[in-house]
Parts: structure tokens; C-alpha cells; sequence
């Protein structure tokens, strides 16, 4: 994906952020979110491996070995963070302490179950904190690109395991912003210069604005 | 706290075990110089319970690279290559298992508990072959605690009680796996004086911990 499109994917996820909000960020795509966020936005990111109050990656000056993010990278925390343990981390997450929790996926489909964990036969990463995330974050927002090498990722139905049933409650992409729901996928915002016609060709599932 | 063991004693320990636990959260707060006894020991066909394998280099990553382990109970798999490898060529039996139920399962383990109830990864593949429980009309997974033969864990610093301290975010899931094993022995980079360390920061208390292994200590006394 061009970094235009990924630079529109992450700053429109940061205008869903509001002040004070406990967001939980994804690597990849997700983790970008947290360089658009208004200057009157203040976030406490957590990181599921034992943080509240990640800033950012760190450059090579500021790597501390005893610092990383879920992903194992060295980053930087901000001034008040506290550390603690995997079981305290996870009844942040699974107690519905975390506002938003912002990730990639597979696939999303109109009953607003997603797929990012497992490829049978091909690819099997595990579904690490993504389970307990989307079940537990109050707010669970797909950033992904819209389609995956050409073939559709909004679908009636997801063909791969599912990580979660029934929690998604936006996704954007490229192409716009989009709401499950069973008829199909509402389109409440499309991107600059992107029709309803090229956002559903590139769709299996229906997507219709709401009169 | 039983002692602080050199190399050897530590080595001399590890003779009929089945399973065990290594902490560490992509090998962030990992044993490495327990990793590379465990490696030189005899043990092999081994049931490993950490929350990723780390890379193939890395933390627990190591003992899949090296062919030990024959069972594992992980979240996360997909930075270690070599950990699908294996599995796809079924020489390694991997059961995944979301990253908080894997805390809580292991929290059980060490606290007495019969098992969590928990929604997350209901209808889902981690679903299966669990109980499902309805407790006031909502569904819950039933998740069974887990336990271990030894747990390898590592801490940043250590008292002599073995009350242990964790920087940063090298806490992850050494606290809890040091409740859930026969055997727990802890690598640490310093040892100092009973009371040297702030109460209130101990995340581990020594009860928990049968030894030490610091080689900076080692050569401190030498």
C-alpha cells in the first residue's frame, strides 16, 4: 500500500480518538495511529506486554533494553507510564478498561465477525492478545487495506477462523470508513476521490449509504 | 529461597522434567542464560509453555530451533519461523491459546484455582474441545489451569531472600509462571542485601523462588 493510502487509514482512526481514551494499538498499520492524533487528543496507549503510557518508537539514542512494545521493538514511554504484569495487562484489556482497541485484519465481514490469526495449512502467527482485545475493548476499529492483492476483505460472510463474532464496529480503509451491519456495510465517509462504485467493486459484501 | 547456584548446580538440576515454563514477551525479559543450560542439558521431548517463541535466536525461540520441545502452549507463533515449520510437519504439537486466557490459566495454576470463565475466544477455533458454562445467562469458555515441572524466569534484580524486581516491561509473565512450578529458578542480573530493595517494588516474593543463577554475582564473591 502507498504511503498515502496508509497515512489516510491513520489519521482517520485517530479523529474516532477522543481525550483520555485507553487505546490499544495494533503493530503495523495501527501502531502509525498514534503520530495523527490532535494536539488536544491526550492518549494512554497500552501496550499488552505490561504498559500504560507508550509514547513511541525510540530511536537508537533512547533503545532501553528493558522497553519494548508488543511486537518486541524498542520504544519510549511517557512521563507518568507504570509497568506490570500479563495477568494485570489482560484485566486492563479483558475487563473493559480499554476504550479503543485499533487492529489489522484478514478479513471483516457484515455480522461484524473478523479473521486475523490463522491461514489453515499456510500461515498460523496465533492470535496472541487479539482475541481477548476485541472481545474486551469497548470499541474495536479495523484499520486494513481495503482489499487484499485485488481480492475483496469486506464480506458477507469471512471464510477463515474467526478471532472474534459480532465485535467490530468500524473498519477503515483506503477507501472509506465503514459500519457492519447485517444487510451489509454502511458507508459513513468515502476518501477523497473514491466513488460507491469503486469501494463496492472492490467488496463482496453490500455497501450502501443510509438515506 | 533455597540459594544462589553457579552453572553447574544449576545444570545438575534439570534430570527428569517434563514440561516448563520460560518466561519473557518476545524474549523482553527472557532467561537467556537458563536457555543455554537448559540446551546443554539432557532433556528433550519437552512440553514448553511461553506466551510467543520469541525468533528462531531469541528467548524460547531457541529450544524450538533446537528440536527440545515436543509440546507447546503459546499465544503467539509468528515471528519464529521455525515454529510453523515444525508444526506443519507435525513434529511439534502446538496448542494456541489467547494471550490473557494463557495468564489466567497459568495465574490459576499457581493460585489453587479449578479453572477461569472467560467470553473471550468463544465460537472461535480456541473453543474447541472446551466447556462452554452459562453463568446468569451469559456464555463463558471454561480455561484449565496449567502448571509446570520447572519455570525459568528472569528479574533484574533479587534480595537475597530471592524477592524478586522486573524493569520495565521484562515483568510480562515471569511473575506469574514463578507460582506455577515444581522447580523455579530465577536469573537475575544482581543480587543485593536483604532490605536493599524497596519493599513495594517486589513483584515476586522470595517464597516463591527455589533459586538464584547470577553470574555477575559469581564473580563478585570470586
Amino acid at each position: 500500500m502507498s504511503v498515502d493510502k496508509r497515512h489516510w487509514i491513520a489519521q482517520r482512526v485517530a479523529k474516532e480518538l477522543k481525550n483520555g481514551d485507553v487505546v490499544n494499538l495494533g503493530i503495523g498499520l495501527p501502531s502509525l495511529v498514534g503520530n495523527y492524533v490532535a494536539s488536544n487528543v491526550e492518549l494512554i496507549i497500552q501496550s499488552e506486554n505490561g504498559l500504560l503510557g507508550l509514547d513511541g518508537m525510540a530511536n537508537e539514542d533512547q533503545a532501553d533494553p528493558d522497553l519494548v512494545n508488543a511486537g518486541g521493538q524498542a520504544i519510549t514511554a511517557v512521563e507518568g507510564a507504570c509497568y506490570f504484569d500479563s495477568a494485570m495487562s489482560f484485566t486492563i484489556i479483558r475487563g473493559g478498561h480499554v476504550d479503543v482497541s485499533i487492529l489489522g485484519a484478514l478479513e471483516v465481514d457484515q455480522d461484524a465477525n473478523l479473521a486475523n490469526w490463522l491461514v489453515p495449512g499456510k500461515l498460523a502467527p496465533g492470535m496472541g492478545g487479539a482475541m481477548d482485545l476485541v472481545v474486551g475493548a469497548r470499541t474495536v476499529i479495523i484499520a486494513m487495506e481495503h482489499t487484499n492483492k485485488g481480492k475483496p476483505k469486506l464480506l458477507k460472510r469471512c471464510s477463515l477462523p474467526l478471532t472474534a463474532t459480532g465485535q467490530v464496529n468500524l473498519v477503515v480503509t483506503e477507501f472509506g470508513v465503514f459500519k457492519p451491519n447485517t444487510r451489509g456495510f454502511e458507508v459513513l465517509e468515502l476518501a477523497p476521490n473514491v466513488s460507491l462504485e469503486m469501494a463496492q467493486a472492490a467488496s463482496q459484501a453490500t455497501l450502501y449509504v443510509s438515506a | 529461597m533455597k540459594g544462589i547456584l553457579d552453572k553447574q548446580q544449576v545444570a545438575d538440576l534439570f534430570i527428569d522434567q517434563h514440561s516448563v515454563m520460560v518466561g519473557g514477551f518476545m524474549a523482553n525479559g527472557a532467561p537467556e542464560l537458563l536457555i543455554d543450560i537448559l540446551l546443554d542439558s539432557k532433556l528433550r521431548d519437552l512440553h514448553l509453555i511461553s506466551t510467543d517463541t520469541a525468533m528462531p535466536d531469541k528467548g524460547s525461540g531457541r529450544l524450538i530451533t533446537a528440536k527440545r520441545i515436543k509440546r507447546l502452549t503459546a499465544s503467539h507463533i509468528g515471528l519464529n519461523p521455525n515454529t510453523g515449520k515444525q508444526m506443519f510437519a507435525e513434529e511439534l504439537d502446538v496448542e494456541l491459546v489467547p494471550q490473557g486466557s494463557l495468564a489466567e490459566r497459568i495465574r490459576c495454576g499457581g493460585a489453587g484455582l479449578g479453572g477461569v470463565l472467560t467470553p473471550t475466544g468463544l465460537g472461535t477455533l480456541a473453543a474447541e474441545n472446551k466447556r462452554v458454562i452459562e453463568v446468569e445467562g451469559q456464555q463463558f469458555l471454561l480455561e484449565l489451569p496449567l502448571r509446570a515441572d520447572i519455570a525459568l524466569i528472569k528479574a533484574s534484580k533479587a534480595d537475597e531472600r530471592g524477592n524478586l524486581f522486573y524493569a520495565k516491561t521484562t515483568r510480562n509473565f515471569n511473575p506469574l509462571m514463578a507460582t506455577a512450578a515444581t522447580l523455579v529458578i530465577a536469573q537475575v542480573d544482581e543480587i543485593v542485601a536483604k532490605g536493599q530493595l524497596e519493599a513495594e517494588s517486589i513483584a515476586t516474593p522470595g517464597i516463591f523462588v527455589d533459586y538464584l543463577y547470577c553470574p555477575a554475582h559469581q564473580n563478585q564473591k570470586e
